[in-house]
């Protein structure tokens, strides 16, 4: 598992990539009420937001980690949000991207180095 | 946060786990452990105990009879201070010159003199305007060695009555000072959840002990100002400073009902309060706008500062308060718009990050009420 700066989580899944937000970020965010996700076969630039979570607090935006094609949504998601407080490593993931190249995963964060960044 | 005032049950909140933020000028416990969505279904389910002393608390004690400082207070005020019966709370709100809501407020006969709470970011110019306005009449004392806890919910009574059993006895918007091993506590039965319940002022140094004793019962879990917000949404109870303000009149927020017959035309006291001119024609023939209870449609919620539209793109207005109502398990929202579309059922289009989604006018509270009538 690779961690982004933006407390999101990447997990390799045969050529893909997939995307969720870290137990700590859920922490943060509070009881998630609502989740808008992006359309299935759509190109999506690295910083692009492509997801927005509403808590019972605030709204805020998940960002494309990469460059790429989001392939497949969480659409448990949709009608479950709740998902994300419970399992955000795991059933909560929100997409699934193809890249051209798997190696840029590489410049993120590792388990170490994310624990260490969220102290 | 240097410059917050703390609360002198500060140090409990920091061990029960809150989660402190700035809010009204001093840090205040926005959730606990449990979380805004556990901690607002918990308090509709048992108990919640809040800590509210941020708020003003104010006795108007008369100079001379109790009588001329009811009708002083009513010339702040569109509301019959006079008909309040001892023993019994009433809500009241400061208007001004213009009509628009200065402050709202709840205030008490006890016998002698009324006792007052108000908003904590108001408190200061609340406490200088009764000052400047009722001197005559009363002295103005801003009680400020006392705390303010709110315990609500179902088993509010329950829980209560272990340590002040008198209380069982007493209806929705009764007041009491009642002796216990905490100080004497000042305790109305009313809160700002839509729930029964009881607000408790208590001396400062008595109030850190009844809290923990509160919070050491089964039924009682602490409950910050995150599930307090939702609770008093789902209520359909207006924040000041969100849903009122001065450029809101009493008539537009649909605060009508808190203008009794004594103070509108032909009462026995009609006018005589700041903005009367404008209150009593609203009154006469509607406002140009009224708040209203709002239904998004699907999920996502629409928050304070959503534009209003009409299907055809006219601009309406803005929500005032907006968010997820744990209990009633979907967005709702309050906010102003012109009388026209305010009927309930009238469909409307409010603006989520760019997208118009529909809205439909509900009615409030979005939750039913179970005061102790």
């Amino acid at each position: 598992m690779k961690y982004t700066k933006e407390h999101e989580w990447l997990r390799v899944e045969g050529e893909l990539v997939v995307v969720g937000i870290t137990q700590h970020a859920a922490e943060a965010l509070g009881d998630v009420v609502f989740v808008e996700l992006p359309e299935p076969e759509t190109q999506v630039a690295a910083g692009d937001e492509v997801c927005v979570i509403e808590s019972v607090k605030a709204a805020s935006d998940i960002l494309a980690p990469v460059d790429g094609e989001i392939v497949e949504v969480n659409e448990a998601l949709s009608d479950n949000p709740g998902l994300v407080n419970e399992d955000p490593t795991g059933t909560a993931w929100f997409f699934k991207m193809k890249i051209d190249d798997l190696a840029v995963l590489n410049d993120f964060m590792d388990e170490d180095e994310y624990n260490e960044l969220i102290g | 946060m240097s410059d917050l005032k703390r609360l002198a049950l500060h140090d409990l909140h920091v061990a029960l786990g809150g989660k402190m933020v700035p809010f009204a000028g001093y840090e205040m416990p926005v959730q606990y452990g449990l979380g805004v969505m556990k901690e607002h279904l918990h308090t509709r389910a048992a108990a919640g105990l809040f800590d509210v002393s941020h708020m003003g608390q104010v006795i108007l004690r008369p100079k001379g009879s109790y009588q001329d400082t009811a009708l002083a207070f009513e010339g702040l005020m569109p509301v019959d201070v006079l008909g309040v019966a001892e023993g019994r709370q009433r809500y009241g709100l400061f208007t001004d010159q213009a009509g628009g809501i200065l402050d709202d407020l709840m205030f008490a006969n006890r016998g002698d003199h009324l006792f007052v709470v108000v908003n904590a970011a108001c408190k200061e110019a609340d406490v200088a305007h009764m000052q400047a306005h009722l001197s005559d009449t009363t002295e103005v004392i801003a009680v400020t060695d006392r705390a303010l806890l709110a315990l609500q919910g179902p088993q509010a009574e329950a829980a209560l009555a272990r340590i002040v059993p008198s209380v069982a006895a007493m209806r929705f918007m009764d007041v009491a000072q009642l002796p216990s091993g905490y100080g004497e506590l000042w305790i109305s039965r009313s809160g700002y959840t839509g729930e029964d319940g009881f607000e408790i002022s208590v001396p400062e140094a008595g109030a850190g002990a009844l809290a923990r004793a509160l919070l050491d019962m089964a039924e009682v879990e602490a409950i910050g100002l995150g599930a307090r917000d939702s609770l008093r949404l789902e209520a359909g109870l207006c924040l000041y400073g969100h849903d009122i303000d001065t450029t809101t009149s009493p008539v537009e927020a649909g605060l009508t009902w808190a203008i009794q017959k004594a103070r509108r035309a032909g009462g026995a006291r009609e006018g005589g309060f700041p903005g009367a001119a404008r209150i009593l024609r609203e009154l006469a023939e509607g406002p140009a706008r009224l708040r209203v209870g709002l239904r998004p449609e699907g999920r996502a919620p629409m928050r304070e500062g959503t534009e209003l539209f009409t299907h055809d793109g006219t601009a309406l207005g803005q929500v005032t308060s907006g968010g997820f109502g744990p209990s009633v398990e979907a967005p709702i929202a309050m906010g102003y718009v012109p009388h026209g579309q305010a009927e309930i059922g009238t469909t409307l289009q409010g603006e989520v990050r760019g997208k118009r989604l529909p809205v439909t006018v509900a009615a409030m509270p979005f939750q039913p009420t179970t005061y102790k009538r």
